[in-house]
């Protein structure tokens, strides 16, 4: 029998109400690079977070074994301590500590009581050399750029004494010649003998390095490929990845779809912090009265940052191109001139953006519009508690009184106040962020009616979500954005999910990769 | 939807006010017990009133800046000092017009609230460092202003305004029956608005609290009321200052609760991305509730310069902790966008009884310091604990 360096047997993950993982299997040679792809949300970082003791032994059922003998982590140390260590997609280094504190940061060199610093740096600095990076080991990490910052992460990892090195993500935040960079240095380091799990939906990324390919969808191992027996094959991947059958799972819609509302032209936006990195460029998109209009990309496309630099500039800076609204050109500077031009942005990100979890959710609700429940900037507390009564109850909140904190609500029925909040703020367009995100499948049904009330109310809804069945099922046409730029748009009846995946792969600028 | 208004909810959400209740007894029956007269004697009430007026109008502004996400001001007692001693030099030395140096006062007051409110929003300088930046400077300008001495004594002229009592005779049985009706008529209004409002809610088809909530609200404040006016008739009438401290807690009151500008202080303090993104300018929110501070910190000074019936070089020492105090043991939450006047302005009571009550039973001053910062974090703990249980139920 063949021998795995790392095997994961049986794994099953179950969230409140959600079942993550259902026995997965997964198998690692020595030596190897295998890559685990998916679509977001199919249990990839679960997986990943499973094997670094993120979740500890007692969450989960199945086994981990190690060179064939089962191992049980309870924290991140014990699996680090047997050489698995974890890059996570957001880096977890100290901005204003330097490269060398950084790689050694838990794991510092000396005793207890007196760090040894000459050993530490020159250490780092030979770590350094090794995964091709130049800055002394001195230099404080928010001095050096994301993709400097991704392989000292690799080098930290390598000062661990890592057998199995597991990347999230790794190439997301960084350019093409970094990413590049990047896999080659996975590509040497394979050559050492070292084992790597990469995650990635980037699929010309991972045909570039990968030994072979585990596809997992809705939480379960579909296939895995191996290049020794059978090249890689784009179109079986993304339909390994995708291929799941869509049922009446959206309400029908009687909407008519009238004129252009919103018409952006050449918008582009940079990033806030990397200068000339660019986030959104040349955007061009229309949304009609009645019309829901899909916007369909990969994590860091550039949806959120889009819908935001809209509504009042609220992410990004040089922001050039134009919005017309009704055919007239309006300028938003701000959230509130982009309230009173009728636009609303439900954001994806409800708890850390989009309400205030302490207080009610009477407040939460008149917070876009106090002027509707004011005279003269008094509120009239009996008013505001009675529209929002009347505006929670049309979406059924489920709540035992408006007054009620919002804390104590469920992820679902916590959406529908950040839903009523901008419903109450009478937008005629809404730009709405994933508003599915982390809710279950009634509560999600339940906003999908919302979304055709407000259409069929001549409302216009831009419809942001990671999910493509979710796109498909519910817009009239949909846009494709991959890597700041639209590369595509379809009618919602021809779309489908594997138009919509081929766009964006032809697409990706990674064209100098094999 | 039904509002569980409960006699256990009303309980738990005043804790803070039967804390101080309690506190008010005890102390009392020490007090008593040992022959130094009584906490409530009307003289007593009155001085109370008088030492802590600055502790009330400090504590509302305070509250502002701790609403908006835990700021707090730490330039408070120097700003006094420095208004304090303007004062003195405009009015004592240089014999201006009452009402122009009281007008330049308020508007040093809220020039130096701008400055610092222009840094804290628009430069984004942290709170802690500016107000620190600020308790240093001001203080450096008194004592320059100052030259290290004392101005004193201020004119009657001035000092009728923060001073004095209503009504201005002296014959104690008027003093008494006016003082009384004036505390009866209190009660008449207040009574009258509650059922008022009550009356309007039913018609416009709003939910109401049950009647009796309603009736023991009233009655119990009456009552509150009645007492304290009584104590005052027999001492020498309404202290004036408590007149410009009810309209002080009133105004902020109505600010934090009824007004869209108020709202916006709760929803900053309780997310401030989310306000943003709701369309809330959260600068101009941080800027006004600084200038605030200097406007109320001027006021204060100019109360405390009456009271003392001096400028003095050390004026104004450690009030911004009385404040910050007072607003915490009031429920303010440290992370902001939680608290409310009425319980700031409770816990300036609380920490006044607290110190009068230690010195009149004669405890040494030293331990009455030790004392204080162990009950304000029993008081506090109290305070969380409670609220807690109230979450897990």
């Amino acid at each position: 029998m063949e021998t795995f360096l790392l095997e994961m047997k049986h794994i099953t993950k179950i969230f409140p109400g959600v079942r993550a993982l259902n026995d997965v299997n997964l198998q690692v040679r020595p030596g190897e690079i295998h890559a685990i792809v998916g679509e977001n949300g199919a249990g990839k970082s679960t997986l990943m977070n499973i094997l670094s003791g993120v979740y500890p032994a007692s969450t989960f059922e199945g086994d981990i074994l190690v060179h064939g003998k089962s191992c049980q982590f309870h924290t991140i140390k014990e699996s680090e301590e047997q050489g698995i260590v974890i890059i996570h997609q957001e880096l977890a280094l100290v901005p204003y500590l330097t490269i060398a504190e950084n790689m050694f940061l838990g794991n510092e060199r000396g005793r207890y009581f007196s760090i040894d610093w000459d050993k530490t740096y020159s250490r780092a600095d030979e770590l350094l050399s090794l995964v091709g990076l130049e800055e002394s080991s001195k230099t404080a990490i928010k001095d050096i750029g994301v993709g400097k910052q991704q392989l000292v992460e690799i080098a930290k990892a390598l000062a661990k004494n890592v057998k199995v090195l597991i990347l999230d993500e790794p190439t997301a935040s960084l350019n093409d010649t970094e990413a590049k960079k990047l896999l080659d240095l996975l590509l040497q380091f394979k050559e050492r003998g070292m084992t790597s799990i990469l995650i990635s939906h980037k699929l010309n990324e991972v045909a570039y390095v990968a030994d072979r390919i585990t596809v997992i969808r809705d939480g379960e191992v579909i296939t895995t490929m191996d290049k020794a027996k059978e090249a890689f094959d784009e179109n079986k991947i993304i339909n390994a990845m995708v291929g799941r059958n869509i049922s009446d799972r959206f309400p029908k819609r009687n909407a008519t779809i009238g004129e252009v509302s919103l018409e952006v032209e050449h918008w582009t936006v940079s990033h806030p912090l990397y200068e000339g990195m660019k986030v959104c460029e040349d955007i061009n998109l229309t949304l009609r009265k009645g019309e829901v209009v899909g916007l369909s990309g990969l994590m860091g496309a550039g949806r959120t940052e889009f819908a935001m630099s809209l509504f009042g500039k609220s992410y990004g800076r040089d922001i050039t191109g134009t919005i017309k609204i009704n055919g007239k050109e309006v300028q938003l500077n701000t959230v509130k001139s982009a309230i009173e031009n009728k636009l609303a942005y439900v954001t994806e990100d409800r708890k850390s953006n989009g309400l205030i979890l302490s207080k009610s959710i009477m407040l939460n609700t008149t917070l876009a519009n106090l002027k509707e429940v004011s005279r003269h900037q008094v509120i009239d507390p009996d008013l505001e508690l009675k529209v929002a009564i009347d505006v929670n109850r049309k979406l059924q909140t489920k709540c035992s009184s408006v007054l009620e904190e919002v804390n104590n609500l469920s992820g679902g029925n916590q959406q529908k106040v950040l839903l009523s909040k901008w419903i109450f703020a009478e937008p005629d367009i809404l730009l709405l962020d994933e508003p599915t995100r982390g809710i279950d499948v009634g509560a999600k049904y339940e906003i999908y009616c919302i979304i055709n009330q407000l259409a069929e109310e001549g409302k216009s809804i831009l419809f942001i979500s990671s999910e493509m069945p979710e796109i498909l099922g519910i817009c009239d046409r949909i846009y494709v954005l991959s890597e700041g730029r639209i590369v595509g748009e379809m009618s919602g009846s021809e779309a489908s999910q594997e138009k919509i995946m081929k766009c964006i792969i032809q697409n990706q600028k990674g064209d100098q990769l094999p | 939807m039904r509002h569980s208004l409960g006699i256990k909810d009303t309980v738990k959400k005043n804790t803070m006010l039967i804390v101080l209740l309690a506190t008010m007894v005890l102390f009392q029956v020490l007090i008593s017990s040992s022959g130094r007269g009584s906490l409530f004697a009307p003289s007593n009430i009155s001085n109370l009133i008088n030492q802590n007026s600055y502790v009330v109008i400090l504590a509302s502004g305070m509250l502002l800046c701790i609403l908006t996400g835990g700021n707090i001001d730490l330039s408070v007692g120097s700003v006094v000092a420095l208004v304090g001693a303007l004062a003195g030099t405009l009015v004592v030395n240089l014999h201006w017009n009452i009402y122009l140096s009281i007008l330049i006062c308020l508007l040093t007051g809220l020039a130096i609230g701008a400055w610092q409110g222009f840094w804290i929003a628009y430069v984004r300088i942290p709170p802690f460092i500016t107000t620190l930046a600020g308790m240093l400077l001001w203080r450096g300008v008194a004592l320059l202003i100052l030259n290290g001495l004392t101005i004193s004594p201020f004119p009657a002229e001035y000092t009728k305004y923060f001073n004095s009592f209503l009504p201005n005779t002296g014959d104690p049985a008027t003093v008494f029956s006016v003082t009384v009706i004036v505390g009866v008529i209190i009660c008449l209004v207040y009574g009258f608005w509650a059922l008022f409002d009550r009356y309007t809610k039913k018609k416009k088809g709003y939910a109401t609290e049950p009647f009796v909530m309603t009736l023991s609200k009233v009655i119990l404040l009456s009552i509150a009321v009645l007492v304290v006016f009584t104590l005052l008739g027999k001492h020498k009438g309404v202290p004036v200052i408590l007149i410009l401290l009810a309209i002080i807690v009133l105004g902020y009151s109505y600010y934090t609760s009824r007004t869209v500008p108020g709202r916006h202080l709760y929803a900053m303090g309780g997310n401030e991305k989310a306000a943003k993104l709701s369309g809330i300018d959260t600068n101009r929110v941080l800027f006004f509730v600084y200038t605030n501070m200097g406007f109320l910190s001027a006021v204060a000074a100019l109360v405390g310069v009456a009271r003392f019936n001096s400028a003095a070089p050390t004026a104004g020492t450690n009030y911004e902790m009385d404040a910050i105090g007072s607003c915490f043991i009031g429920g303010a939450s440290a992370y902001g966008g939680t608290g409310t006047i009425g319980g700031a302005i409770i816990g300036a009571i609380f920490m006044g009884v607290l110190n009068n009550g230690m010195s009149i039973l004669g405890i040494d001053a030293n331990w009455q310091k030790a004392v204080k910062g162990i009950v304000v974090l029993a008081a506090v703990v109290f305070d969380v604990l409670s609220k807690k249980r109230v979450k897990s139920n």
